[in-house]
């Protein structure tokens, strides 16, 4: 899909549904996913289709993941970090999620 | 939440028009508050441009002419918030942001709407499988992580981003499987008298040219087509290509489409401010006045938000509402901007005599979705819904609430909001104007119970 | 000419027409924008016997059992889902009062309303806040969904018979030899007698006739949010403070609770007032405090009729012979619409009916002509 040309950047790692994801500081968790070939960030509450980014503006809502624990995070707008935990959101988000926070 | 903060100036949107304002504005010592949803000022046009820079990674002449705007906003002395998702804003010039699970609100004695555009929704059979983006977020991948395209990449669409950022990926080392042009190509004959117009920016004209012929030149191959398809099993696996020779199936693991962009206008429309049809462009435009004014007094608009024209007309049209609001707040005589305005105005009348030339060349897509192709992505329905909808008596997109969830989700229309009036005006045999838009409301993105109950609490 | 004209097409305008569609009239419905704009649309679509003001309890039982029949009137459920509706008590004083709301119910020979202890209300609501003592319940209460109401009823009257014109406000109502012209700006329509179901401009058409009623309006807010798990089958509020909350069908939770926004009937328009909309979320929170996180994806307000005493204005006008008005539910008709249309109907095709609405009666707000 993408390819991210050799640099100095400073490189950190991310974990997606419990694997490690190379992601370079300063990416978007939607950025750092499609970079390591995953188009998929959640299954819809209506059908359960699989969705993932398609905009990375904020303003289509289908990169919807669970972040750090908390549901419903618009990936392309979440900067990572390093030891982020990001997880695919399925159908209707987890109610135990916990609450708002970063 | 304690005291609520007053300024001069409230401007939604860090973009070209946005900075170009709040550069104005400070100039004659207005407070300015700048609000951003993105991480960096430089909207989507030239978005990551500072980070770019420290990189050495310039893309092409017209990205690196933001710079000098985002050195001049930074150094301007407004007051910037980033990661502020704006959610209010009031005829009375209060807004409300959410920064970081908090919600905040100020006062503004005036505020600029400078939202800019988004990608005009390109509903093709299968345009919601993951694998499928925008031209434009590709761009944002670009500019923002030094993505490139790499295996079978499609484009798809029609519009001079299609081209630029196909230009842009090659230039960037990338690949490409083919370019898939849905223009019809009659329109580029019907388009000649307005080129008159548009030739005092003939620069800009010859760019397109040069955009294809470099794709050409990378020998990317370049098909006109009448319809596309994305297919796959939860994925995207295989494009549908119609083409006057018969219909194609081509692998492929990311398709881009694109369709133009129309102006953001969702907190405009949640304002209840008037919006007006653009028939060449198939999109509604707020109304303005030349300075960016609006109805309500306290409320300007300026840049892509209020009319498609690009960037450079952006900064001028957010400079000059920058200096309106200076001298309607009386920080300055009208006499002493007098020539900037004038400066400021004829090089945007310029850029934006362009524009009908563009839109004749580049017209939008016909809307004639097949009837299982999903419109409204939030709640997965169909062309073929909307279509029964108009035949039941539903008389738009508003109405539709009472046979469908079209425009309920957490989007709330952003995407699907002219699709659905172009497919029920069509089924009702009436004019898109007459069917109208959704109807925004405020808050404009999702805010948490939590962020909402915890304001105006007394700490 | 036709039997009767219905202004408005909400649900009250459309239950109406049904029955008197139904009962062998000609009815034609003239809704000034489209069939459910208003109210119709932007309730809480709460269906409730419980907490009523005792003069409406009777008609309430009455729509009740409608509401259980709802597929044999219209073919559908309408969506609703008899999750019982609960208002709990948070603390001591919310308990006596609950008590003695039950006392007066019983006493005025009402069974739906129970007292339910911590453990009941526990097992009814599992999600509810620790602090909560207990519960007044009625079970066989519930929700529906208030656009597939308005679809279904819309559908049940057109294959009634009943003429439908949108786009068509009323701007004149002039008295006939027999019954009234009614005039739009597309045309006039006579009609033997005239239904006004006009909701938050019920006012206005009363007064083209000639009759003066006071009435004002109110904008009570609505939260929508993202979509959860299924969680709650019950619409609670409080017994203490202001609060509706709700789980619909798609896993929405709608919240209100009649805090108020600001609106402009003149112009149909309206407005969210977040500082009064934060305390409805402060209390939906505390009250479910799992919920802190969701988002809320849509707010809104509507523009309601609003009586001085709280209840609807129905049953024949004082002022204009012909003239029968159904309107100044004030934010509590949605439960109520399919037994008004019954009541109506039969005024008009008997000239009298059994349904208890003598407490709704105009000239309790009418002002007579010439004061």
């Amino acid at each position: 899909m993408f390819e991210r040309p050799a640099s100095d950047a400073a490189m950190i790692t991310i974990l997606v549904d419990g694997r490690p994801v190379a992601a370079r500081d300063g990416d978007s968790v939607a950025a750092a996913l499609l970079a390591a070939g995953l188009a998929i960030t959640r299954t819809t509450p209506v059908g359960g289709a699989p969705r993932g980014p398609y905009c990375m503006m904020g303003a289509c809502f289908d990169c919807l993941a669970v972040i750090d624990g908390v549901a419903s995070r618009q990936a392309c707008l979440t900067t990572v970090r390093e030891g982020m935990r990001v997880e695919r959101q399925e159908g209707a988000r987890d109610l135990v999620a916990t609450s708002a926070g970063p | 939440m304690s005291d609520t903060r007053e300024f001069d100036l409230i401007i939604v949107g860090t973009g070209p028009a946005g900075m170009a304002a709040a550069i104005a504005a400070r100039r004659h010592g207005l407070s300015v508050l700048a609000l951003d949803e993105q991480a960096a000022p430089g909207g989507q046009i030239w978005r990551a441009i500072e980070a770019n820079a420290a990189r050495s990674k310039t893309l092409d002449a017209d990205y690196a002419a933001g710079l000098a705007t985002v050195h001049s906003f930074r150094s301007s002395g407004a007051e910037a918030l980033f990661g502020a998702s704006v959610w209010n804003v009031d005829t009375d010039g209060s807004v409300i942001w959410s920064r970081d699970g908090v919600a905040a609100s100020a006062n503004g004695k005036r505020v600029l709407l400078a939202t800019g555009a988004i990608e005009r929704a390109m509903p093709i059979a299968g345009w919601q499988l993951p694998g499928v983006l925008t031209v434009g977020a590709a761009q944002i991948l670009l500019k923002t992580s030094g993505l490139r395209p790499k295996g079978r990449v499609w484009l798809a669409g029609q519009g001079p981003l299609l081209r630029l950022y196909a230009a842009q990926a090659i230039a960037a080392g990338g690949a490409l499987a083919g370019v898939i042009d849905l223009q019809p190509v009659t329109t580029t004959r019907a388009a000649f008298h307005h080129l008159p117009a548009a030739l005092s920016r003939w620069r800009d004209l010859l760019k397109g040219l040069r955009w294809k012929a470099a794709v050409r030149h990378a020998g990317v191959p370049w098909l006109a087509a009448t319809a596309i398809a994305a297919h796959g099993d939860g994925r995207l696996s295989e494009v549908h290509i119609t083409t006057r020779a018969g219909e194609r199936r081509e692998p492929a693991d990311l398709l881009l489409l694109h369709d133009g962009v129309v102006p953001s206008v969702q907190i405009s429309r949640a304002l209840g401010l008037a919006h007006d049809w653009h028939a060449a462009q198939r999109c509604w435009h707020p109304r303005i006045d030349a300075a960016g004014r609006t109805s309500e007094e306290r409320i300007l608009i300026a840049g892509d938000g209020a009319g498609i024209a690009g960037a450079l007309a952006a900064v001028e049209a957010g400079t000059i509402a920058g200096l309106a609001v200076a001298q309607d707040l009386g920080r300055v005589d009208a006499a002493a901007c007098v020539d900037e305005i004038a400066g400021a105005s004829r090089r945007r009348a310029a850029y934006v005599g362009m524009r009908p030339l563009l839109d004749a060349l580049f017209p939008p897509l016909p809307v004639r979705p097949a009837d299982d192709t999903i419109i409204c992505r939030c709640e997965e329905v169909t062309a073929g819904r909307l279509r029964e909808a108009a035949k039941l008596g539903c008389l738009g997109p508003n109405q539709l609430k009472t046979y469908s969830r079209c425009g309920m989700g957490p989007c709330q229309g952003r995407n699907c909001g002219l699709a659905v009036s172009e497919i029920i005006a069509e089924a009702r045999g009436v004019p898109v104007e007459e069917v109208g838009y959704l109807r925004q409301r405020f808050p404009t993105k999702p805010v948490t119970l939590g962020e909402l109950a915890a304001m105006w609490e007394r700490k | 000419m036709t039997d009767v004209v219905v202004i408005g097409g909400g649900l009250h305008g459309l239950s109406a027409a049904l029955q008197l569609a139904r009962r062998g009239k000609r009815v034609t419905i003239l809704e000034r924008r489209y069939v459910g704009r208003h109210s119709s649309t932007a309730t809480a679509a709460g269906v409730r016997r419980l907490g009523r003001d005792p003069r409406e309890i009777a008609l309430s039982v009455v729509a009740m059992e409608m509401w259980h029949g709802m597929a044999g009137i219209v073919g559908d459920d309408c969506g609703f889902h008899a999750g019982g509706q609960i208002r709990v008590a948070e603390t001591t004083a919310d308990l006596a009062k609950n008590e003695r709301r039950a006392n007066e119910t019983r006493a005025a020979g009402w069974t739906h309303e129970e007292l339910i202890d911590r453990a009941e209300l526990r097992r009814v609501v599992p999600s509810i806040a620790p602090h909560c003592l207990g519960a007044i319940i009625s079970r066989a209460d519930g929700a529906a969904d208030p656009f597939r109401a308005v679809t279904m009823w819309r559908r049940a009257c057109e294959a009634a018979g009943v003429e439908i014109r949108e786009n068509a406000g009323v701007v004149a109502l002039e008295p006939r030899a027999r019954g009234w012209r009614v005039v739009t700006p597309v045309g006039a329509i006579d009609g033997e007698f005239v239904v006004n179901a006009a909701g938050a401009w019920a006012r206005d058409i009363a007064a083209l006739a000639g009759e003066t009623i006071a009435c004002g309006v109110k904008a009570s807010m609505m939260i929508a949010t993202e979509r959860l798990p299924p969680f709650l089958a019950a619409t609670v509020g409080a017994t203490g403070r202001p609060l509706s909350f709700k789980q619909t069908a798609e896993g929405t939770v709608l919240i209100g609770g009649g805090h108020q926004g600001r609106n402009d009937p003149a112009t149909e328009s309206s407005v969210v007032d977040f500082r009064n909309l934060a305390t409805a979320a402060r209390i939906a929170t505390e009250l479910f405090p799992h919920m802190t996180g969701v988002r809320i994806l849509r707010c809104w307000t509507g523009i309601e009729a609003q009586t001085a005493d709280d209840i609807p204005v129905i049953g024949p006008s004082v002022a204009a012979p012909g003239l029968f008005h159904s309107f100044g539910y004030s934010g509590h008709g949605f439960q109520l619409f399919p037994a008004v249309g019954v009541a109506l109907a039969e005024l008009i095709v008997r000239g009298a009916t059994n349904l208890p609405i003598a407490a709704f009666a105009a000239d309790r707000l009418t002002t007579p002509a010439g004061e």
